[in-house]
This record gives structure tokens, sequence and C-alpha cells, in this order.
């Protein structure tokens, strides 16, 4: 579904020049859940950007369900970006004192369907079903907790119906305990077929997920399966502080 | 984008910032009051001019002392002492195309009958006054040329003086003060109907020129010689002829100047109709200019609210906005901006000249077309105001605008 081919990306700041890709060839078929690891300054922002089309490459090609949107034009990217991508930021990016349900709307008021507001209305709706905010429609990011805007960032990337879900640090901003509830709902999308491609540093979050990509100085050195660890076991032995703290005491 | 979602967009940003919108719309809703405010009362002074001027009569010439001043300008004016109480008699008496010419003094005062009193205009005129103005009496008589020869303490009055002294009882034969100097009521003017202001002209008070000047207010000299010539043809040799008269009477060598302007209704019409528009002009000029200022107040709120959304259009972008979609986005904001300044600024113009219009007493004119005109105008400022700042929005890279804090 997402071919890339020989990605190079160098930036150019007077006469110097610095390679943030140098060479990424990478494969990632549907119903994939990859985590794309590495430390900062390794590319992986860089790799994500062009992934999610927000950025070209310098070289290599890009090819997204067939098509070569690495010769796109701006406008036309803009179109990959709402049909096809979702996107989740680590943090947030809700609209301040706009409803979760109008900020789920928002990919669709920018659509090339022709919907009425009443299907974007329901489709929004639906959206929020999914990641179980149904009860919290007309709630303002400012009356949710993280967790929950989290979810509500996660129904927008949806409600477009896109072919992956992009997630760049998903649960930077999160604690750990609601960090295994965002796992939860990606490794319960990800069974219900859909692909999920995430940037993460940490080891806790990539071992959710399928695949583990690791680049380093703009190059893949590692790329392996990985036997996901189930989200519901650990919530299960998850253990709040006072449960530590008792346990180091004894 | 979705067309529908376009202004409903500009107006759910717009609310998300309440207090900032009301403080931007200010300058624009100030602007428009402004002119509007100024076109109303200058038109309504023009259109009162004009309907003055109409009200005079038939075929009559105006004199005024003192020089032609720039542009024909001069109406009101009476300010130079030249004109004497024995040049209107000799215009009347030496010019044969002369059938009447009243010396005018104008004074206002107030009137006092019993416990009753009432502000006015108190004009001193000839017995002929009546007859140049094509002005009837209802009841009882006008003033004859014996009342001016011995400078009676007689009046004639018109409708707004009866209802306001009298509540509508008869008047005649009443005596009213004014400055402490004794009136007979000698007769009621014909009531001059509705003019366009109201009842403006019924609200008068006249009496001999002799009384005026010696009595009332104290002056020597005619504000203005009301003339009537014989017919419509006539009217141009008779200016000759007064023009001649009058430099005769005053002594004036060939080099100097007239030391006193003769003109026409029309002409009089004519000028202060330009002096109305001119100042019209300038005064919604001036009001052009705040609303200008309030334009620049506009760019200004909205360079900072796309400094400040920044994020907000990189997370657009990202979900699928193209460049155009936030233009338009911005632009829309701004035109609705200002749209609600244009109509804000409207609804205050309307009550602060009719304010204005009932507490100084000027008479107001609303002007659909310079409503039309300052809402297109809003509108504008709006977009050529908006323009730079929403372009701006859209030249921004969405990766740039995401990181932003």
């Amino acid at each position: 579904m997402i071919s890339l081919k020989d990605i190079t990306k160098s930036y150019r700041s007077g006469s110097l020049s610095v390679d943030a890709l140098r060479g990424i060839t990478m494969e990632i078929e549907e119903g994939e859940f990859t985590t794309i690891m590495g430390s900062s300054g390794s590319g992986k922002s860089t790799l994500m950007n062009i992934l999610g089309c927000l950025d070209k490459p310098t070289e290599g090609s890009y090819l997204l369900n067939g098509e070569d949107v690495s010769k796109f034009k701006k406008e036309k990217l803009s179109q990959v970006r709402n049909r096809m991508i979702g996107f989740v930021f680590q943090n947030f990016h809700l609209l301040p004192r706009t409803t979760a349900l109008e900020n789920v709307e928002l990919p669709l008021l920018y659509t090339e369907e022709k919907l009425s507001w009443k299907e974007i209305h329901k489709r929004a709706g639906e959206a929020l079903d999914i990641v179980g905010l149904g009860d919290r429609k007309k709630h303002s990011p400012n009356e949710l907790s993280g967790g929950q805007m989290q979810r509500v960032a996660i129904a927008r990337a949806l409600v477009t119906r896109p072919s992956v879900l992009l997630a760049d640090e998903p649960t930077g901003n999160l604690d750990s305990r609601t960090s295994l509830e965002i796992m939860d709902i990606f490794q319960r999308l990800n069974r219900e077929g859909l692909t999920i491609l995430m940037v993460s540093h940490e080891p806790d979050i990539a071992r959710f997920s399928k695949r583990i990509t690791i680049l380093r100085d703009g190059l893949i050195i590692s790329d392996k399966p990985n036997t996901p660890r189930s989200s519901a076991d650990a919530i299960a032995q998850w253990k709040d502080e006072a449960e530590i703290m008792s346990e180091e005491t004894a | 984008m979705k067309l529908s979602a376009v202004p409903y967009v500009a107006l759910k940003a717009l609310r998300r910032n309440r207090m900032r919108t009301l403080l931007t719309a200010l300058g624009i809703i100030i602007g428009v009051a402004a002119v509007i405010t100024m076109v109303g009362l200058g038109q309504g002074a023009g259109a009162e001019v004009r309907e003055q001027v109409n009200r005079l009569g038939q075929n009559v010439v105006l004199v005024f002392p003192g020089a032609r001043q720039l542009g024909g300008v001069s109406i009101g004016g009476g300010s130079a002492n030249t004109l004497t109480v024995d040049d209107a008699r000799a215009l009347r008496e030496e010019i044969p195309e002369v059938i009447a010419a009243s010396p005018e003094v104008r004074s206002q005062r107030v009137v006092v009958y019993g416990n009753q009193n009432w502000f006015t205009r108190i004009y001193g005129q000839s017995a002929d006054y009546l007859q140049i103005r094509q002005w009837g009496i209802e009841s009882g008589r006008m003033f004859d040329e014996g009342d001016v020869e011995n400078a009676a303490l007689v009046a004639v009055v018109g409708q707004t003086i009866v209802e306001e002294l009298f509540e509508g009882a008869d008047p005649i034969g009443e005596t009213v003060r004014v400055r402490g100097l004794p009136l007979e009521l000698i007769g009621i003017l014909e009531p001059k109907g509705m003019s366009l202001m109201g009842s403006v002209q019924d609200d008068i008070v006249l009496m001999p020129y002799t009384t005026g000047f010696q009595r009332i207010s104290g002056r020597s000299h005619a504000m203005v010689i009301n003339v009537q010539v014989f017919d419509e043809q006539s009217m141009e040799i008779a200016q000759l002829k007064i023009t001649d008269l009058l430099r005769e009477r005053h002594g004036l060598a060939p080099y100097q100047e007239n030391d006193f302007t003769v003109q026409t209704q029309e002409e009089v019409a004519a000028a202060a109709t330009e002096t109305s528009r001119i100042m019209t002009w300038l005064l919604a000029s001036i009001a052009g200019v705040s609303l200008f200022v309030g334009g620049i107040g506009i760019m200004n709120v909205m360079l900072v609210s796309v400094t400040e959304r920044t994020r907000e259009i990189g997370l657009r972008l990202a979900v699928g906005a193209r460049g155009p979609d936030v233009l338009l986005q911005f632009l829309i904001e701004s035109v609705v901006l200002c749209l609600l300044g244009g109509i804000g600024g409207i609804l205050l113009g309307l009550a602060a000249t009719e304010i204005i219009a009932s507490y100084a007493g000027w008479p107001a004119l609303f002007s659909t077309e310079a409503m039309i005109i300052v809402v297109s105008v809003s509108a504008a400022v709006g977009v050529f105001f908006g323009f730079y700042p929403a372009w701006k929005a859209s030249r921004l890279d969405p990766i740039e605008a995401l990181r932003r804090e």
C-alpha cells in the first residue's frame, strides 16, 4: 500500500546542505501496525512528514495506493492528505473553544466529497462513538482530560475513513495508564483492518505494534516484525502509584 | 471546501474571541456611524436651505450687505453694515420694476405671554413683506405703512406661536412681551403647511422693521433686503438697476467693488446647495478617514490573529485545507467583521443623527444611498485590509505551523 523507494531529503541553508534522509526503501502492506523508532536527529520526523504528504522527498518515489505522490503539487497533496491519511499528533492539536464534535468534523469541511451537514454531523458522531466518546460530543477540549483529547484527535483522524493512520508520538504527552488506553484503541482499530504507522521513541509503546523499524542518521538500521504485546494484558497488569510504592516497601 | 462552511467557520472564529471582535469592529462602527451621521446632517442642512429659499416667493431678489464672497457664498451673511432702511425705500421708489422691498432684521428671542414663554425667531419687515413671500393672513390684519412709520408695538404671528403660547385660543388683541416690550397681536398668518422639516415656517413673529430695528435688535442696518420684481422678464434688468442705484447711493467710485451683493433666489439656492454639498463631502471624507483607520485596526488584529492561530492553520492544512481555503476563511472573517461593524455603525449613526437632530434642532435626512455605500465600503475595507493577513496565513507551511508553540 505504501512503497518508498530510495527516498532522500536534504535541507539546504545557505551553502550548507544537511541530509536528513539518505535513502529509505520500505514497503508497508495494508493492515500493518508499524512503529518507526529512532533518537532525535535520526530523521524519523522527516520521514513521517513525507509519509504524511506534508513534505516532498528530494529524491526517490513514494507510492501511496499506487499513486506516485512525490510528484504531486501542493493543492493535490492536500486532497491526498484529506482522503487517505489520518493524523494523530503528540499535542493533539484540537481547536480550543470548539466542541469535540466540531473538532472531529473539521476534515470533512475540506473534503471533495459533497456531504450534507447532516451527513457530516452523523459521521463525526460515529467517529466519536468508535473512540468511546459518544457522550462527550458537546464538550470543548478544556473540559476533557489528556486521554480524552487524544481520543477526539483519533476520531478526527478516522472521520474521513483514511487508508492509513499516522501517529506522531501519540502518547508523548500522556501518562502511562492513558497511553495504554490509546494503544488499546490502536490495536482494536488495527484488528478491524486499519493500517497504522506510528512514530515513537518509547520502546514500551513500540512493543504494541506488529513491526518495528529503527532509523539512525537517515538510514534504516533495523526493520523486524514484532510479536505485539496485548494492550488488554498490559492494562490488566497495570499498577497504580500506590500499588508500586507498597510493593517496594514490602 | 464546503462553501456553506466558510461563513460558519468565520462567525465561529469571531465568536471565540468576542471581546476582540467587538473592539476591532468598534473602529469600523465609529467610522461608519460618523459617515452616516455626517451625511444625514449635511443632506438635512442642504434640504433645509433649499426649502427656505423656495419659500421666499416668486421673482424675488435678495440684496445682502458686504461684497460677494468666494464661491458666491454669502447666504446668512448680514454682518456688514452697508444696507440701510433708506436703501430699501429708494429701491422701491426709484426702480419701476421693483414692486416691493422689505429691509429685514432677524433675532431670536423669548416671547412671553402670562406665565408661558416660547423661544422663536422675530423678523422685522416692511408692510409688503407678505406680498413678497406670497403669504396670507388667516385672521386679523397685517401691520400697515402707518404702523411702520410709527414703529408701532404690534406683531403678526405664525400658527406655532398661537398653539404654544395661547394653546389655540384667539390671541388677537392680546399682548405679549419681548425683552420687556409689550406687543399687541393684530394678526395671525396662514399656516404654511408642513414643510420638509415640519412646521418650522410657522414658528415666527413679524413686526414692523422700524420696531425691530429700534426696539428689539438695536441694529440700524438691514441684514438683507427682500425685493420683489414685477415679473420674471424684468429680473435681469432689475438686478442691474438695483446695483447701479445702490452704488450711487453708497457713493462708490468706479474702481471700488460693490459693498453689497445682489442675488436671485435661484443663485442663493445654488450657492447654498453647493455649500452644503461641499460640507457633506468634507464631513464624509473626514469620517472616511476614521473608516480607514478602522480598517488598519482590522488588519492589525487579523495579523495578530493569524500569528496566534498558526497551529490552527497548520492543522487545517494537514487535514486537507488548501491554501485558497485558508485565504478565503481569513478573508471572509475580516469581511464579516467589517460588515458587522458596518451594520452596527449604521444603527449607531442613525441613533446619533436622531439624537443630534432632536436636541440641536437640526434637520436630518436618512440617506439609503449613503447606507448602501457605507456597507459596500466596509465590505471593501474588509477585503482590502484582510487580504494581506489572509494571504500570509495561506502561505504557511503546515509542518512549520504545526510545530509553532
